[in-house]
């Protein structure tokens, strides 16, 4: 009897009471989603990156438990979601191959978590050098984890080779997969934001700003690190899974340094430690690009220029102390004047390095 | 009556020889180092340091600079494994032990160069400071039930207080970074506090700190010791400070103790004159 | 034992272009402290400069390979100014993250003005094979060991012997002293960049005379490898690149030859993991304890 109402306090805390800006924000964001998927009026281009931008979304805000909380630099992110991709559905694939019977909405949610699970392990594994390592070293050896992650899952025969494993007989459309999708990103976020406010977010941050001080506190340095990393490789795992689902092959070579370091642009552009920056910077980030296809040659070329000229900006105090009068009532004004050093840095930092 | 009156602080021997203030006679002492020493790659920074501390002793730990306390501060709490000797802590051995665990035992400390988390807020830190105090599990943490709410009030309750104790509660909110250095100084030792120690180390408390506030500092320490009941040992370099708050001083010159005593043996000592002074001409 | 000589020499071979690029690498964190993550994407440019002065405008070879050099300095030099020189004060994290959006913009741009197809690159130096007690040694390989053996001491002699690389040296000491020494901070990180870039453009040759096929994304992998090298070896020590870059390109050939093609880049990458847990700075780096 108490058990039950411990758990269903902790459901209604879990829904309402924290960050409800943000809640409410992702909440309506999806509820419009839903409708048009489900309805038929959504493009087939929006509901192509539906699953994509929410994968990254939760790529993101896990990305920033490590980054943000912890302020350690992982490059090597992707990796995780390779190896929940892998594992998640090779045995989604056994699944369906020994049970053919087995409901997609038990097959999935196992999938997922099975593929979080290896990918925590692996996750426990590449935190063990952030122990000894810190800073630029542990950045390398991340990335140095991730690349031979890559390699051995192109290497094992059991993932497909360097063909790619065929997830043809589980290719599941986004309809489908979106409420898992939408459940994956409310989790991820929720538990994010919670943790932040509590015992263990409190310990990380302390790890963060001075070790020895959070030492001398009694906090456990390694547990905790370790506990961070494999957190946030257990949700990128899961999201992994959860992509997988959504192409009929995939290979190794996809989740390299490349696509890490994109993941991290996306939590330094959010803001680090922000959960709600997170979310927006990885859904304009990888929407933004989707719908400016047409301009495929193009594209690149302006979000590299886009992402120099927020770090300068970010960096110059004219601009911060413009930002700092950003109020409701000149925002138009603010907005007007914040337009020309956008171009002028642009312009010259084009112009100088063609 | 007050239990911690100037005839209670005259120092007297255990059996083993050690001096503790009268009234700790009785009581287990709360740490015990014995011939403790450290090693840097052939330099020997501290030799032979054997001290002993009562159960609620004010000691305080002198010597000029580069004498090896801060460095006898870190070999208690194990932030550099000793090379020689063993420390008892309530007399339990820590040996082995790592920074954290050690602080679990009853030892908590301030930092000569402040040690804040200044990037949280001035109530966070000190919720670190009770971090093992706070009984709340991963899955309470990460779903905000199971305990959380009442866990979370009770350290924040507990919390507020102690920084009530300090005039830091309206302060609460702010990032500990922002806060100015005198304030920035009471947190830490609030934060040390909150780890609800038997042992309190304090590393240089007065540094940067003008007379009336020293004066204000040395009654903050007097009221610790008074209101929790708990040992403090300090470094500092203010003579006034030193002699008027603590029964027990260790005088540390190249890593050895050249003196241990009562404030009153400390200033009559020539050996410790000498150090501090050097040689009198001739 | 001939193959073996073999692998050896091709791994020093490739070992000291890595370690030409790496050099750039650890100039650069040793006195900007920044991670210069394009610092690959110069070599990628350098590559296409080679190839336009050589195909298009019909240098002769030495006269492509400076203007190369030319091409990746300025080059190096104005991203130093623009990019990063306003992030000085910056947080480690905006430079890094700056330097890969260079990282993107150099790749980009090479990708609208050449397109994504491979380029074959000019073959500069045409030297002969050298056979010495059975083992044959392509020009290309020896070459490229002479001519890197030859700047490494040449940069060493530089760093340690002139008044600018004595200033180098300084800055990436102490930055706050070296100002009140009178040592110009900005223009020591320039001549940095400069000959970090230039290194890099010399690297791209060799690279392009070996590996032939160049494409925008070229410069990604040398890149990391030599980013790798120089963690490997202490970064921020000119003598840990020299050694790590050689080390692994050695590494890299024999894990090639004796064990698999396919295995090679994650047995480089273990070497670096288990050296970094053992030896937390790299090779050569100098060991960091944080005072209590």
């Amino acid at each position: 009897m108490e058990k039950k109402n411990t758990f269903k306090t902790a459901l209604k805390r879990l829904t309402t009471k924290k960050n409800p800006l943000t809640v409410a924000m992702v909440a309506v964001l999806y509820a419009v989603i839903a409708y048009l998927v489900y309805s038929g009026s959504a493009s087939r281009q929006l509901s192509n990156m539906l699953i994509s931008v929410s994968c990254y979304i939760v790529l993101a805000v896990s990305l920033n438990l490590v980054v943000g909380l912890l302020g350690e630099l992982s490059l090597g992110h992707a990796s995780f979601m390779s190896v929940g991709l892998f594992t998640g559905c090779q045995l989604a694939l056994t699944l369906h191959n020994a049970i053919p019977g087995m409901p997609f909405w038990v097959r999935l949610p196992l999938a997922m978590l099975f593929g979080g699970i290896m990918a925590a392990a692996v996750g426990f594994v590449v935190g063990l050098p952030a122990l000894r390592l810190k800073g630029d070293y542990l950045a390398i050896v991340t990335l140095a984890c991730g690349e031979i992650i890559k390699s051995i899952i192109t290497n094992l025969k059991i993932f497909g080779g360097a063909l790619g494993l065929s997830t043809g007989p589980i290719y599941s459309n986004t309809k489908t997969l979106l409420p898992y999708a939408i459940v994956l990103v409310f989790l991820t976020m929720l538990l994010m934001m919670n943790l932040k406010k509590s015992r263990y977010g409190r310990a990380i941050m302390a790890v963060r700003d001075n070790r020895i001080a959070a030492e001398s506190c009694g906090v456990n340095v390694t547990y905790f690190k370790l506990v961070v990393f494999m957190i946030a490789a257990f949700f990128a795992g899961a999201a992994g899974a959860l992509y997988g689902h959504n192409f009929a092959n995939i290979k190794a070579t996809t989740f390299d340094y490349n696509m890490s370091i994109e993941i991290l642009v996306i939590v330094v552009l959010g803001g680090m430690g922000s959960v709600r920056g997170s979310i927006i910077a990885a859904i304009v980030l990888r929407a933004l690009p989707e719908m400016l296809r047409e301009f495929s040659d193009y594209r690149m070329l302006v979000y590299s220029i886009v992402l120099i000229a927020i770090m300068l900006l970010n960096a110059s105090p004219r601009f911060n102390e413009l930002r700092g009068r950003l109020t409701v009532k000149n925002i138009i004004a603010v907005l007007k004047k914040k337009k020309t050093p956008v171009e002028e840095t642009v312009e010259v930092t084009a112009g100088g390095e063609k | 009556m007050n239990q911690y009156d100037k005839a209670s602080s005259r120092l007297v021997p255990y059996p083993s020889g050690a001096l503790v203030p009268e009234r700790d006679l009785h009581a287990m002492p709360v740490l015990e180092a014995r011939h403790l020493g450290i090693d840097f790659g052939g330099l020997t920074a501290v030799d032979d340091f054997s001290v002993t501390v009562g159960a609620t002793e004010i000691a305080g730990l002198i010597g000029p600079n580069g004498a090896g306390k801060t460095t006898v501060f870190n070999l208690l709490t194990n932030v550099y494994q000793p090379t020689r000797g063993n420390i008892m802590l309530n007399g339990y051995s820590t040996a082995g032990k790592s920074t954290h665990q050690v602080s679990k035992m009853g030892i908590a400390r301030t930092f000569q160069n402040i040690r804040l988390f200044s990037n949280m807020s001035v109530l966070d830190n000190v919720k670190v400071g009770m971090h093992n105090h706070i009984n709340e599990n991963l899955l309470a943490a990460a779903f905000h039930g199971f305990g959380y709410g009442k866990a979370e009030k009770a350290a924040a309750d507990s919390a507020m207080e102690l920084l009530d104790f300090f005039h830091l509660a309206d302060l609460a909110k702010a990032p500990a970074g922002s806060l100015p250095y005198g304030a920035q100084r009471r947190l830490e030792i609030v934060r040390a506090l909150a780890s609800q120690p038997r042992l309190l180390l304090l590393d240089e408390p007065a540094a940067g700190m003008n007379p009336s506030e020293t004066h204000e500092l040395m009654e903050n320490i007097r009221r610790i010791r008074d209101t929790f009941h708990i040992a403090i040992m300090l470094i500092e370099h203010d003579m006034s400070l030193v002699m008027g708050i603590c029964e027990g001083i260790c005088v540390l010159n190249y890593g050895r103790i050249i003196a241990k005593g009562s404030p009153e043996d400390i200033k009559s000592n020539p050996v410790v004159i000498e150090a501090y002074l050097g040689k009198q001409g001739g | 034992m001939i193959h073996f000589l073999q692998t050896l020499i091709s791994g020093l071979s490739l070992g000291s272009i890595y370690a030409l690029i790496a050099l750039g690498y650890t100039m650069v964190y040793g006195i900007a402290k920044m991670l210069n993550f394009a610092h690959g994407d110069i070599i990628m440019v350098g590559a296409y400069a080679a190839i336009v002065a050589v195909f298009q405008m019909k240098l002769p070879g030495l006269v492509a390979v400076l203007a190369a050099v030319l091409v990746c300095t300025v080059l190096g030099v104005t991203v130093e100014f623009l990019a990063y020189k306003p992030l000085r004060q910056s947080p480690p994290l905006t430079v890094l993250i700056t330097a890969i959006g260079v990282s993107y913009f150099l790749q980009n741009i090479a990708l609208l003005i050449f397109g994504s197809e491979q380029m074959a690159s000019p073959v500069i130096m045409k030297l002969p094979a050298l056979v010495i007690g059975g083992v044959q040694i392509d020009g290309i390989t020896w070459g490229t060991l002479a001519v890197t053996c030859i700047i490494m001491l040449g940069l060493t002699l530089f760093i340690n012997k002139t008044k600018m690389g004595k200033a180098m040296r300084a800055v990436s000491e102490d930055k706050g002293a070296a100002e009140l020494m009178g040592i110009s901070v900005n223009k020591t990180i320039t001549i940095t960049f400069a000959i970090g870039s230039a290194l890099a453009a010399i690297a791209s040759i060799f690279y392009g005379s070996a590996y032939v096929y160049i494409r925008p994304t070229t410069g990604a992998m040398p890149g990391i490898k030599a980013f790798t090298a120089a963690v490997f070896g202490g970064i921020g020590s000119i003598p840990g690149a020299m050694l790590g870059g050689i080390l692994l390109g050695v590494i890299e050939q024999f894990a090639k030859a004796y064990i698999s093609t396919l295995w090679s880049d994650a047995i480089v990458f273990g070497v670096l993991v288990v050296v970094l847990i053992v030896k937390p700075t790299g090779l050569l780096g100098k060991k960091i304890s944080e005072k209590v």
